[in-house]
């Protein structure tokens, strides 16, 4: 039998963008239904502490969910857990749960994520070879962490780094193993990357980079080294593998919604079909301050697109275009970024690196793309706003401390 | 446990009571009161849970860190009794606090 509530929205993924976009619709004052499935266990919850103060004990559990669990019920929003949607019928506005549940929408919200991509090489499978997406790899890496365990990092990102200076914190030993020629290849500048490699050194991480991994190698079931390219082992107790995350698309694109890398979707996050919005990590998405398509993976993405989501289905005026921005806390460095290094020139340093309070600029022409900063909160809002403004800049000016940034800014 | 009470930029007031240790936004976020965005989660790394805090609590709320005035700075209609509620911790000492929201945290 198949249960039909009234026609409301169906949100699919409750993760960050889907549980901040059912709250946001009763906030705005929607009052039809609400359904949020989710195929994790447990609410929706925040996923950023999970390489961070949750790893080093620093918070728990509880300050992680987004919303305590009686929101949901004194909300209005039906919260199903532990259940895979597998289908999308776009004709017949339903959705199919594993369980043998049909949902029916007016309005269907796809949050449905990505997953950390795995290793396809031999002894992938062995225990201690980590991946770290949701609270429950959470649990088994932390587990598996503590003095004196060797911890291999597979991937120089911010997921990797932050583990690797979360395992420092916890008394085990790191080496994080990166492909290319150096860490945060794909996101940061070089200048950040040395920063970021001299810091990690000087709290004890080891690096390998410019290094393949051939194969992880096990004693028994379990994984007790790491085979590089060139046959050298790294000895392990424990693998953490942060090579990126394919967003999930399948039920969208099995569904005929056109998917690019991400699903496709218009500055309302609304995709093709006019009753299916997508939001955050799974979209590409317009980023109408660079005039292209792009796939963030960010909180702040998946909060922007939440707002607008909801604010086009109540019928709000749309939300303030954002300039997309991210975090990342290692050891005591908050390196704060915005905005993204699309078509620039050079880049202009505002303070000294080695004090580690500093901000990298990237500009094209005379115009800010991008601000990365670090220990800098100045810089990081400042730049923002220069981003936003898309005005001409003085480089004397932005390279000169004796110059507030409020005075650069203004 | 301590009595906080927020109130929005339109005036609506929501007196919530709210745990020793969590943050004064994690008690606005957690009740799901509008005003208070908090995108970052509490890292003090977005400046998108602006509150005022009413002058008679100023200093039981005590001062703001360098990297939160480096960042208030840059918020909107910043007031010296501007804070980030992500940075203010809850006890016995808050019992009774008052905090404003600003007309808009983007």
């Amino acid at each position: 039998m198949s249960q039909e509530a009234a026609r409301g929205v169906v949100i699919v993924g409750a993760g960050h963008a889907g549980g901040t976009a059912a709250a946001l619709l009763r906030q705005y004052g929607y009052e039809g239904s609400i359904s949020l499935v989710g195929e994790e266990p447990i609410a929706p919850y925040q996923r950023p502490p999970l390489s961070k103060a949750w790893l080093k004990g620093e918070a728990d559990a509880a300050s992680l969910m987004l919303k305590p669990d009686s929101f949901y019920a004194e909300a209005g929003v039906d919260l199903i857990l532990g259940v895979r949607v597998t289908r999308i019928a776009r004709a017949k506005r339903t959705v199919s749960l594993a369980d043998g549940r049909t949902l029916a929408y007016e309005t269907l919200i796809l949050a449905t994520g990505a997953r950390a991509r795995a290793l396809a090489i031999p002894g992938a499978d062995l225990e201690g070879v980590l991946t770290l997406r949701s609270a429950a790899d959470a649990e088994v890496l932390k587990a598996d962490l503590g003095p004196g365990r060797r911890l291999a990092v597979i991937g120089g990102g911010y997921i990797g780094l932050e583990v690797a200076a979360s395992a420092r914190a916890l008394g085990a030993e790191a080496v994080v193993v990166e492909r290319e020629p150096r860490i945060l290849a794909r996101v940061a500048c070089e200048a950040l990357s040395t920063f970021f490699t001299d810091y990690h050194r000087a709290r004890g991480v080891a690096f390998e980079v410019a290094a393949d991994v051939a194969a992880f190698e096990g004693e028994g079931r379990h994984v007790a080294a790491v085979r590089l390219g060139d046959g050298r082992l790294i000895a392990c107790d424990v693998v953490l593998v942060g090579v990126g995350a394919p967003p999930n698309v399948e039920l969208a694109a099995e569904a005929g919604l056109k998917c690019v890398g991400g699903i496709v979707v218009d500055e309302q996050a609304r995709t093709a079909d006019p009753a299916v919005f997508a939001i955050g990590d799974v979209t590409h998405r317009p980023l109408p301050l660079y005039g292209r398509m792009f796939r963030l993976e960010s909180v702040a993405n998946a909060l922007e697109q939440a707002r607008q989501a909801a604010s086009a289905i109540v019928g709000r005026p749309a939300p303030p275009h954002e300039v997309t921005w991210n975090w990342s806390d290692q050891y005591d460095l908050k390196y704060q970024f915005a905005g993204l290094p699309f078509e620039v020139d050079d880049i202009v340093i505002r303070g000294d690196p080695a004090t580690a309070k500093f901000a990298v600029f990237h500009l094209k022409g005379d115009v800010i793309q991008a601000v990365e900063a670090v220990n800098a909160g100045a810089e990081f809002m400042g730049g923002r706003q220069l981003i936003a403004g898309r005005r001409p800049i003085s480089r004397a000016r932005l390279a000169d401390t004796a110059i507030s940034m409020k005075e650069v800014a203004a | 446990m301590a009595k906080i009470t927020y109130i929005e930029h339109n005036g609506a007031e929501h007196v919530i009571d709210v745990k020793n240790g969590l943050s004064v936004m994690e008690g606005a976020v957690k009740n799901n009161i509008p005003g208070i965005d908090a995108d970052c989660g509490g890292a003090c790394a977005c400046a998108t849970c602006h509150v005022y805090v009413d002058e008679a609590w100023r200093d039981k709320t005590g001062t703001p860190s360098a990297m939160e005035e480096s960042m208030l700075d840059f918020a909107e209609n910043v007031e010296a009794n501007s804070r980030l509620s992500c940075q203010i911790r809850v006890s016995d000492k808050v019992d009774g606090l008052t905090v404003r929201m600003p007309e808009s945290q983007h």
